[in-house]
This record gives C-alpha cells, structure tokens and sequence, in this order.
C-alpha cells in the first residue's frame, strides 16, 4: 500500500555514479540547479537534460522508476506551466480571451518552466538513488563542518537527519503492519465521507505515535549504553576520501555550470 | 471432512520490477480442513507470514487461487471484506495495533465493524475476555496501562469476538514469559474445543506445534515442504533438519535412544508416547 514512496529511496547499484564520494554529487547538484537557472534558451536546457540523461544511463536505474517518482509532482508542474502561459508579459500576442492573453513568450515561459522543474527533481532523485542515506548525511556533516565555527551544531543535525532517514523505511513498514491488522478487524479505510475517512486513521495513528516514541526511547538508551556524547572526538568507521574521478567529475561540473551560464546570460540561448 | 480453505497454484511476488523482487511464495497448493487444528512451522523469511495474509484476502495473490467453503475470495470487494470477519488473523505482536481509551473498545472495535447492534457486541466482547481469562473488572482500564501478557491477550480477544469461522495465529507466543505462553496456548485449544472451528497456529516452537496440531505444514523458502499429521512430520528428522527445523526434544531423545538400538518406534512427538513405548518395551510391566 505505501510501497510507492520514493522519499530518500536508494537504489543499491555499482555504477560510477553510485561510487563517486557524496560530497562531489551534493556539490555538483548544487552546481546543476544553479545552472538551470542561468540557462535560458534552447540550447542550454538540451545540454543540461542530455547531461542529465548521460548520468541516469551511467547510474543503471531504471528510467521507469525515475518517472514513478514524478508522479505525484505531475499536479505541481502542470500548474506551474498554467500560471506561466497565461500570466507572463510578452509582445506577440497569440490569442486573448477576456482579459487574460496567451503569448509567445507565455508559451517559451511555460515550457523551460516546466523542463527546469522536472530536471530539477529528476537530478535531486539521481542524487539520493545512487547514495545511501547514510553516505549523503556524512557528505552532507562533512560539508557543512566550516560552519560548526559560527557555531552550528552540525554533527547533531547530521545525527538526527540520518536518524529519521533511517526510521522512514521502518515506520512506512511498521504503519503497513497496522494498517493489516486493522484491515483484519474489518477496518474500512476507502468508503464514506472524509469525517468518515480522517476518524478511520484514528486506528492506524495511536499505535504508530505510540511506537514511534517507544522506538525513540529504545534508541535513546542504547545510544548511551554506547556512551554516545556527540560529535567530539568521534572518529569514523568510514572516511571520506575524494578519489581521481571526483575531480574529474568536478571539473565537467564546472564547465558544464560556466558554458551553460554564459550560453545562457550572454547569448540568451 | 470439508476443506474450509483452499489454495491452488498460489505464488507472491514482492516488488515485481525492481531490484528488491523477491518470490516470496511458490506454487502453494493446500488445503485447510473444516474443525481441524493446523500447526504452521517454518524458519524466518519461509513465507508463513505472506502465506497466513492470503487467507483472508490481505494480500492478493500474485497468480493462483484461494477459495473459502468452495468459493474464490477475490470475486468482488464486498466478499473480501466479509471474509475478514470469517478468517481471523491475530498478527504477530498483535499487542501493537491496540489504540482505544479502553479495553472494551478495544475489544469491540472487530465486531462493531461487523455492523452488529449494541447488545451483540456487548455479548461479544464479554465472551471474548472470557475466553483469554481476564476478569471483567480490566474492560474499563486503558489498553496501555496492561502488562505485556494482558495486553497480548486483549489483542486476540478482539479478533476472538469476531467470531471467526477460521482462526490464525501468527506467534501468538513469541516473547511472552512461560506462564501467559501457556495461558494464550490454554485459550486457544479451549476455544477451539468449544467454538469447534478452524485454527492455524504459526509458531517456531516444534513441542507446541507437535502438541496443539491435528495437521503439520512445513514452510521452507516459500515452498510448502512437507504436510502431514505430527507423526508422519516427526520421523522425519533429516528432512526438517535439512530446512534449519528440529524435531521437538522428546523426539529427539526417541531419535538418540534408536540410535543407540533401542527400537523405539519413529515418529513420537509427545512426552506421553514415549513413555508408553518404553514401557511397552519392558514387556507391558506398568508402573502408572
């Protein structure tokens, strides 16, 4: 029933992209998103989707996957492209209706809008399918260790976001147990009005609310059975190391940001 | 002897697609007596959890059938969710899905889905505690406020108060202390012998299974891999060892007393059986 959620979904593989060091595919994430902003013709969103599309194909993960994933974000898209078509200013003015008028540059507005979102989440779902949850927050607590100076508790986010990362594949399990049992006591989830509906999750969000602090608290104390006292002085099992094919992937970001910046900013293409 | 419950060809496939696919059940043909006891072992990850969440239509089959009293389940919406009051399925931890303010309607909540009026239920949910042996004094109390063993038995009351035609139990004993293991045990046969219905009872513990079951089946990678009564599954030692299973300890001591050639004959599972065999080897002599 809760099979279909992607949050964080990983999909275990060898590629090159699955071995690249977090921090390298955060940083060139970012990079990628920055990039989709500085483009602005044609040209420049085809170099950033075949870019993105190289990768998937290097990745191994099976495209049909990734689309599964953009399910649920099909509604958001298509109303950003609505809004986009009728409600931007443009000269060449291809049909008014009232007062609303759809134009050309509508029309452009509306396309890169919605090509920049789907590359936008189709590369954030590259980022967290070839890295295990685990390796991002490293990444991500690595990356963000210049800050601990101005006194950002880094090491305690990283905790706790590894934390509920690793607690969602085990409550989206536990919440699939409840809901069975109650199925098994005649529970109906599917008819009646949405009183009817919002009063039948009633049986399924006690016990989880239940067990999740219950799982909390066991993890609590086992956490200090294990003397755990934050982030000072730990050393790690695993280190992060940037490797030859981390530049290299550096470098081809760069480029990629630099030429799709000045196609964009300075030919307009 | 009807079969109550049928399974022809019944195969489950889990996230078909994806690297995580896993054929969980294959090819499962099966058929469940009306009034029997059935005892259902099987070591962790064999399939008897997906198995038992067939039976009454949680799952629905990847390919294959499943009939009840002759008929297939999965013909329309509404058999399915009739055939969740005739097969009740007590999860494992059941203790885990309690959430009313109060044990009453806790209890109540199975039969009130039913659609049954007031006094029904009421008479339900009292039969049910009484069937698990807590006193009526506890109905008032929160469901939370109970010992691990109470609230275990406040669970199986409240699908005990459906009044299944079919009874399944996942684990019903697993991590319980020895006392309210032999309790939830006592509860069950009792309410087998009274009600007279079916029962399916999953267990890792080969002495329960061996005691409790009219009928055996042995689950092994997804596969049904041996069904009998407990004597034909018992001497067969080898083949349960085989899947990672042993035999229950008495058989195990007949097993090493037959191998020290003293012939006991194969196949003993109770305490009581080999105790007559053995004294039936001293030439009948009773010391009882």
């Amino acid at each position: 029933m809760l099979s279909n959620i992607t949050l964080g979904q990983y999909f275990p593989g060898e590629s090159l992209i699955h071995r690249l060091d977090p921090r390298t595919k955060l940083l060139l994430f970012v990079l990628y998103i920055v990039a989709l902003f500085l483009g602005k013709g044609l040209v420049s969103y085809a170099i950033m989707a075949i870019f993105l599309i190289v990768i998937i194909v290097m990745s191994k993960v099976p495209p049909s996957s990734l689309l599964r994933g953009l399910k649920p974000l099909w509604i958001v898209i298509i109303i950003t492209g609505v809004l986009n078509l009728l409600f931007s200013q443009g000269q060449t003015v291809l049909f008014t209706w009232r007062r609303i008028s759809v134009t050309l540059e509508g029309c452009y507005n509306a396309g890169f809008m919605i090509v920049r979102i789907i590359l936008l989440v189709l590369c954030a779902f590259m980022l967290t399918y070839t890295t295990s949850p685990i390796l991002l927050t490293d990444g991500l607590e690595r990356l963000l260790r210049p800050f601990q100076k101005i006194g950002l508790p880094v090491h305690e986010l990283a905790m706790m976001m590894s934390i509920a990362l690793r607690f969602i594949p085990t409550l989206v399990e536990e919440t699939d147990k409840i809901i069975s049992a109650q199925k098994a006591r005649g529970a109906d989830f599917e008819s009646g009005n949405i009183l009817r509906r919002a009063k039948a999750l009633i049986p399924i969000l006690v016990p989880l609310f239940i067990s999740a602090f219950r799982r909390a608290d066991e993890l609590a104390i086992a956490m200090e059975c294990r003397c755990y006292h934050g982030g000072e002085g730990r050393t790690r099992l695993h280190q992060l190391k940037y490797a030859r094919k981390d530049y290299v992937a550096y470098v081809i970001g760069i480029v990629l940001c630099v030429a799709v910046g000045i196609l964009g900013r300075r030919f307009g293409l | 002897m009807e079969p109550i419950l049928q399974l022809e060809h019944l195969n489950h496939v889990y996230s078909p697609g994806t690297p995580f696919e896993h054929r969980a059940l294959i090819d499962i043909d099966l058929s469940i007596e009306k009034g029997s006891f059935v005892g259902m072992i099987g070591h962790t990850g064999s399939g008897k959890t997906t198995l038992i969440q067939h039976l009454n239509g949680l799952l629905k089959p990847t390919s294959g059938r499943i009939l009840y009293n002759g008929e297939d389940i999965w013909i329309s919406k509404q058999r399915i969710h009739q055939l969740r009051f005739q097969v009740g399925l007590v999860f494992q931890y059941p203790e885990y899905q309690l959430f009313e303010e109060t044990v009453y309607r806790d209890i109540a909540f199975g039969p009130k889905n039913m659609g049954l009026d007031k006094d029904e239920v009421d008479r339900r949910v009292r039969d049910a505690l009484r069937f698990v042996e807590l006193p009526e004094r506890i109905l008032d109390h929160s469901p939370f406020e109970l010992s691990g063993g109470q609230k275990r038995r406040v669970a199986i009351a409240g699908v005990i108060a459906m009044e299944p035609e079919v009874l399944i139990l996942d684990e019903p004993i697993a991590g319980l202390d020895p006392e309210s293991r032999e309790a939830i045990l006592r509860n069950i046969q009792d309410y087998h012998a009274t009600r007279n219905n079916t029962v399916i009872l999953v267990t890792h513990n080969m002495d329960v299974a061996a005691r409790m079951s009219d009928q055996l089946l042995v689950m092994s990678h997804g596969s049904l891999y041996l069904s009998g009564t407990p004597e034909e599954i018992f001497s067969q030692t080898e083949a349960l060892e085989q899947t990672g299973l042993t035999v229950p300890e008495v058989t195990q001591i007949c097993d090493h007393l037959r191998r020290r050639g003293v012939p006991m004959p194969r196949g003993l599972y109770t305490v009581e059986a080999a105790r007559d065999a053995l004294l039936a080897m001293r030439g009948g002599s009773s010391h009882a």
